[in-house]
């Protein structure tokens, strides 16, 4: 408990050091004064008004001892209240009750620290001292480790595939393998995934192979979407994951609604979804941690704060401490993660699903991370940030060969393992596309199914005339559509 | 808002009182002769609580339906009878709520999702087309969304231009939608089950200026399985002389368009749609074949509208068989104005239905294109 609640306790630390210094503010004026006194902007120091109120902990006076003029006011308030916060003092609002204070003090937009990151492993990949993690035995270890190689290999070999022409399009997640895997491994098979599109990782764990991954990529006819939706939009009813939709941040609040619905059911499970640092700029963001904490969902809500919403980095994205800070601002139980560290990012993620299953509350994780590919194979992320940007994180703050120094320095892994195993996952990818390749695309009739449940008559006639069509224009039509 | 919605409620009694005498008439040949009454208010808030208690998956999410009774009262006793997991009331976040329902929908639930306004659903459009229309088609038929989406639709009275549009046509156009539009007490409780029934997601267009109507009811509605069939159109009045197509509010100003016409010769016949998407293609085509004219009838914005399509349909199924344009009766191409006197020629009023019947039966001189 100590390690999520250690936040809370730096920010009463921090104001509680600045009203000694609000202290010499003259404090006696009780509140209608404010208002009067600021009705002309002249009135706040006297020069620029465009300074930054003093009021938030530096000189202040001048500016004190010109607001409050009225001494009779000062004079009564003076019987009845000393100085600072008054814990007896306390108002009855909508809301609840709230403790009353004379002193005007405005939370600063920032605190003095950022919230800490926790992490388990340093960059070398040896336990730090002093820290609680869940432990993990050699099994589950390299079954994370191999996933995480697995997951790098196969989207280099895909994005290379689109660079061919073989595919039109794909998404990489390199140098996010970590929260991918690690946070799948912590779940159950039970739990419910609503994805954003940077995660496949989490379908890879839970056993979509190599081949259906290549089928969607591909639209052929054993793609489960039936060749409906670009590359990397997978989807897996079997393996609770629910289909990649387009739209920036929908599936939080339909993550939220999902949630509701296991909580009418009582399940032992809970909703995971997951979005980027821009998807926190989202409304349906707002709304669906909002609302998360009003119906109490058992949503775990986990945020790949990657530092790039495609060209744009955080510092333009938003201008809070990342979105862990907001969690708060929700009354939602918040942490801070290093995305990069494995052990880190499935200990939080196996803790705070404890949490939102047995206390039905939801959770935010903010697991700070880089994203060290393009945004897609239609971006060259070169033109906006340092090529030294890019190699740093890939090269030392890889979260592979991290987690990699900690398995091998429990004798777990060695250099020929490694070489196996790289070499069976690229000839698998390899041949998965080249059999994925042959596969016939889906049939005709998969144009006009699913619009709705049953297909209306419009639609069966629309299929009848298309097929007349075809039969007397055969050349106006592509050859490998199977009719 | 709400204190418009009190004025509405009070206001409705004087079109109540005129509509009685009219369906009165229809009574007689439509129903038994002993018709029951009931309002369109009881006719959604009954269908509600009928699907609620048979299937427990149901379950009514929306702002101010619980504690509040409904904005316009619809979900009046359902937060006492099935608790507040069942009715839920919503922070103001017409995004949040359609997003929630919708991922309710997809883990298994049937949520109802009430708008204050259609205007209002235009916040959280980006859900109901992209999330709810489109899922089962993207997802190849592996999430399903059983959603209905309900809430007053088109202008009211006095409520200006973001209250009045009616969305009807916007909808319409999104293939994975199904979108219908009750007019009677009769047409709200078949189609509200129905909705609440159907695997697809459904828009439903409710009139608040009904809600307080009056409808006889024939004992058999009155039935907790009764359900009327999505796609397919009602023939209110029959007639030989000139078919007019309207939904919601325009069917009652259109039967009464209808009346006026008959003691002039006209013998006008009047579908009402009840169903936009699927739109019964069939019963208005056969209806052309037979009076060989058309008048289209809607509130909404004219461009791309609900009387467009319809036009489009007849003209290429049933071309020949038509002996004067299609007359398309719309709301003015304007934003709503509030004050009464310009409300009243923003919308479409029974003379001007008149008026287009007699232009397509040639019985009036062709003016320039007027309202």
């Amino acid at each position: 408990m100590a390690i999520w609640f250690r936040k809370s306790i730096k920010i009463t630390h921090y104001l509680k050091a600045n009203r000694a210094l609000w202290g010499l503010v003259n404090q006696t004026c009780r509140s209608p004064c404010f208002h009067s006194n600021f009705s002309s902007p002249g009135s706040l120091n006297g020069e620029n008004y465009r300074n930054p109120p003093s009021f938030l902990g530096n000189s202040t006076t001048l500016y004190g001892s010109r607001r409050f003029e009225s001494v009779k006011a000062g004079r009564q308030a003076e019987l009845q209240y000393d100085d600072g916060c008054h814990q007896d003092q306390a108002l009855d609002f909508p809301g609840g009750t709230v403790a009353f204070t004379s002193e005007m003090r405005f939370i600063p937009e920032a605190s003095r620290e950022r919230i800490p990151c926790y992490r388990v492993l340093d960059d070398n990949g040896n336990l730090i001292m002093h820290n609680s993690y869940v432990e993990m035995s050699k099994e589950d270890a390299l079954k994370m480790y191999s996933s995480m190689v697995t997951l790098q290999t196969m989207d280099t070999i895909f994005y290379e595939a689109q660079r061919q022409g073989r595919i039109s399009f794909y998404v990489t997640s390199i140098g996010e393998e970590a929260i991918n895997i690690s946070s799948a491994a912590a779940l159950t098979p039970e739990d419910v995934i609503l994805a954003q599109y940077r995660e496949p990782g989490v379908l890879l764990w839970r056993g979509f192979t190599l081949q259906e991954f290549a089928n969607q990529c591909l639209g052929n006819k054993a793609d489960y979407g039936k060749g409906r939706q670009m590359p990397i939009h997978y989807g897996s009813n079997k393996h609770n994951y629910f289909t990649i939709s387009s739209p920036i941040a929908t599936q939080l609040p339909q993550a939220v609604g999902a949630a509701y619905s296991l909580k009418m059911d009582g399940k032992d499970a809970c909703v995971v979804t997951y979005f980027g640092d821009g998807g926190s700029s989202e409304g349906d963001f707002h709304a669906a941690l909002n609302f998360a904490a009003v119906m109490e969902a058992p949503v775990i809500f986990i945020c790949r704060n990657n530092g790039w919403a495609i060209s744009t980095p955080t510092s333009e994205q938003f201008r809070s401490d990342g979105i862990v800070v907001k969690g708060q601002a929700y009354g939602i139980r918040s942490i801070r993660v290093d995305g990069n560290d494995a052990l880190a990012a499935y200990s939080a993620t196996r803790a705070a699903r404890e949490m939102a299953i047995n206390e039905q509350r939801p959770v935010l994780i903010e697991a700070l991370t880089y994203r060290v590919g393009h945004h897609s194979t239609s971006d060259d992320s070169t033109k906006y940030r340092s090529v030294n940007e890019i190699d740093h994180w890939k090269t030392s703050r890889d979260p592979i060969a991290r987690f990699r120094r900690w398995v091998d320095g429990n004798g777990w892994w060695n250099d020929k393992d490694e070489l196996e195993l790289r070499g069976k996952v690229r000839k698998q990818l390899l041949h998965a596309i080249q059999v994925a390749e042959k596969v016939e695309k889906p049939q005709l009739s998969d144009l006009f199914t699913d619009v709705y449940a049953n297909m209306p008559s419009n639609l069966i006639e629309q299929e009848e005339a298309l097929r007349q069509s075809i039969k007397r224009h055969p050349q106006d039509y592509p050859s490998d559509v199977p009719v | 808002m709400l204190g418009i919605v009190r004025q509405r409620i009070a206001r409705q009694g004087i079109n109540a009182s005129g509509m009685r005498i009219q369906s009165l008439v229809c009574a007689s040949r439509d129903y038994s002769s002993a018709a029951k009454e009931m309002t369109v208010r009881d006719a959604l808030n009954s269908a509600l609580d009928e699907e609620m208690s048979a299937d427990p998956k149901v379950f009514l999410m929306g702002e101010e339906v619980g504690e509040y009774q409904g904005a316009y009262k619809i979900s009046k006793g359902l937060l006492d009878k099935y608790g507040p997991e069942r009715v839920r009331d919503t922070p103001i976040t017409e995004a949040g709520f359609t997003g929630i329902g919708v991922g309710a929908a997809y883990y298994g639930l049937k949520p109802v999702i009430e708008f204050m306004t259609f205007n209002f659903s235009m916040q959280a459009i980006d859900h109901i087309i992209n999330s709810a229309a489109k899922s089962n088609y993207m997802s190849a038929g592996q999430i399903s969304v059983p959603i209905v989406f309900r809430g007053p639709n088109g202008a009211a009275a006095g409520v200006g231009a973001q209250h009045s549009q009616c969305y009807a046509a916007w909808y319409s156009s999104c293939p994975g939608l199904k979108v219908l539009a009750p007019y009677s007490s009769e047409d709200a409780r078949g189609l509200l089950k129905a909705a609440i029934r159907d695997p697809d997601p459904v828009i439903f267009l409710e009139n608040e200026l009904l809600y307080g109507e009056s409808f006889p009811v024939s004992a058999e509605v009155f039935d907790s399985s009764f359900c009327l069939p999505i796609g397919k159109a009602k023939i209110e009045r029959e007639g030989k002389d000139v078919t007019i197509t309207a939904f919601s509010k325009m069917v009652g100003y259109s039967l009464k368009a209808a009346e006026i016409l008959a003691k002039e010769g006209i013998s006008a016949e009047v579908i009402n749609l009840r169903s936009i998407r699927p739109l019964d293609r069939a019963a208005i085509n056969a209806s052309v074949r037979k009076t060989n004219r058309l008048v289209t009838v809607e509130e909404g914005f004219p461009q791309h509208g609900v009387g467009a399509e319809i036009c489009a349909s007849v003209v290429e199924d049933s071309f020949e068989y038509l002996d004067a344009p299609v007359e398309r009766i719309a709301g003015a191409d304007v934003p709503m104005p509030y004050a009464a006197n310009l409300e009243r020629m923003a919308v479409p009023q029974i003379e001007d239905i008149v008026r287009a019947a007699k232009r397509a039966c040639y019985r009036s001189v062709p003016m320039a294109a007027t309202a």
